[in-house]
């Protein structure tokens, strides 16, 4: 089956990941910018970074027919360096007509300090005025609950925020519904430990439904698995759900929310189909 | 909700389930002993952490639904509703 990842670090990945994910039905994946490992000194670091994830990782992915797409943003980690955070939100805006940049992300709370806030709210600002797509994370472990709360609180209370066009990524069982009820997207994260893992990934689509709703990897330095996507459809059809209900998470669902942003590029299989 | 995606009889998620269910009861049962064998045990009855899970297993036993919810409630730091949002610029 073909499928899309949507959230997914490939800078932390090798080549042969790519070959994996292809031969397993991936044809498209979207990166967001995030955390390093280690605090960046300099706006010059993050243009650097932006410049690898608009320019390098696309070449990657193609030579396995996958379509790349990013996201940029300084993440809620760094967000306590407020001038930086502001240095690198006032150099965004270079990047942002780049072919394969789908909108702001992913942005969000980390440990939900009062500078995080306000750096996502200014985030927020400058999708408002480009009119981008945004891609949210949400905190981990003892602080999602909180912070999910708390980033919804903040959507709501700006009059600009389209919710259809906001994805609010990494929910789980306590969260999902405070993303769908208020009319966003949402995304799961397959990775171990930390976050949901397959199954229980089909628990809470058995309890919510199809609808606005997709699982993604989140692959990166960590321990984490690039294929965990294919890993949700085998236990989906394990379940005995039809092909088409896994079909709308793992391909229609990402597919709908990122045709959205006018520099979405149809994946190159789908491309292939029409010729 | 999507009619294509409903829940699996319960019959067939135990049969499925149990020896998963059964492994991850001997990982949690082996982490306790493992904490109860080590040097200093009676100091880590003191830790919140210890108390939590505690009264996770006391879910698990309950009869109440969303087991999985309320577990990540339980783990989770609490909300403030008053808290101070910023304001958007534009």
């Amino acid at each position: 089956m073909q499928y899309i990842d949507p959230h997914i670090h490939m800078i932390s990945r090798v080549t042969d990941d790519y070959h994996r994910m292809a031969q397993c039905g991936c044809v498209a994946i979207s990166e967001p910018a995030f955390w390093a490992g280690f605090d960046r000194g300099s706006v010059e670091g993050f243009r650097d970074y932006f410049h690898h994830l608009v320019e390098v990782e696309p070449k990657r992915a193609a030579l396995f027919g996958i379509r790349h797409f990013s996201w940029l943003c300084i993440n809620a980690k760094e967000a306590e360096n407020v001038s930086l955070s502001r240095d690198v939100i006032a150099m965004i805006p270079e990047f942002l007509q780049r072919p394969n940049v789908l909108g702001i992300g992913e942005i969000g709370l980390n440990k939900n300090t009062k500078n995080e806030a306000i750096i996502f709210q200014e985030h927020m600002d400058l999708a408002a005025k480009t009119d981008e797509l945004i891609l949210i994370h949400t905190p981990h472990l003892e602080d999602k609950y909180k912070g999910t709360r708390m980033i919804v609180d903040m959507l709501k209370n700006d009059s600009r925020v389209k919710p259809h066009r906001v994805c609010v990524d990494h929910v789980e069982e306590h969260t999902v519904k405070l993303a769908l009820d208020n009319g966003f997207w949402c995304g799961m994260t397959l990775y171990p430990t930390t976050k949901c893992t397959p199954a229980r990934a089909v628990d809470i689509i058995e309890m919510v439904g199809t609808e606005k709703i997709m699982a993604n990897s989140a692959g990166d330095w960590g321990k984490s698995d690039p294929l965990a996507v294919p890993e949700l459809i085998l236990e989906m059809r394990r379940r005995g759900h039809p092909e088409t209900a896994i079909r709308k998470v793992v391909y229609e669902n990402p597919l709908d929310f990122f045709r959205q942003s006018a520099r979405w590029q149809e994946p190159f299989s789908l491309l292939n189909f029409s010729k | 909700m999507d009619p294509r995606v409903k829940a699996v009889a319960a019959p067939k998620v135990l049969e499925q389930s149990f020896l998963e269910a059964r492994s991850k009861l001997l990982d949690i049962a082996a982490i306790l002993d493992r904490i109860n064998r080590g040097d200093s045990s009676d100091a880590v009855h003191q830790d919140v952490k210890i108390g939590r899970i505690m009264e996770a297993l006391k879910i698990l036993e309950g009869k109440t639904p969303h087991k999985a919810e309320q577990i990540q409630k339980l783990f989770s730091l609490p909300y403030d509703a008053n808290w101070e949002i910023p304001s958007p610029r534009y």
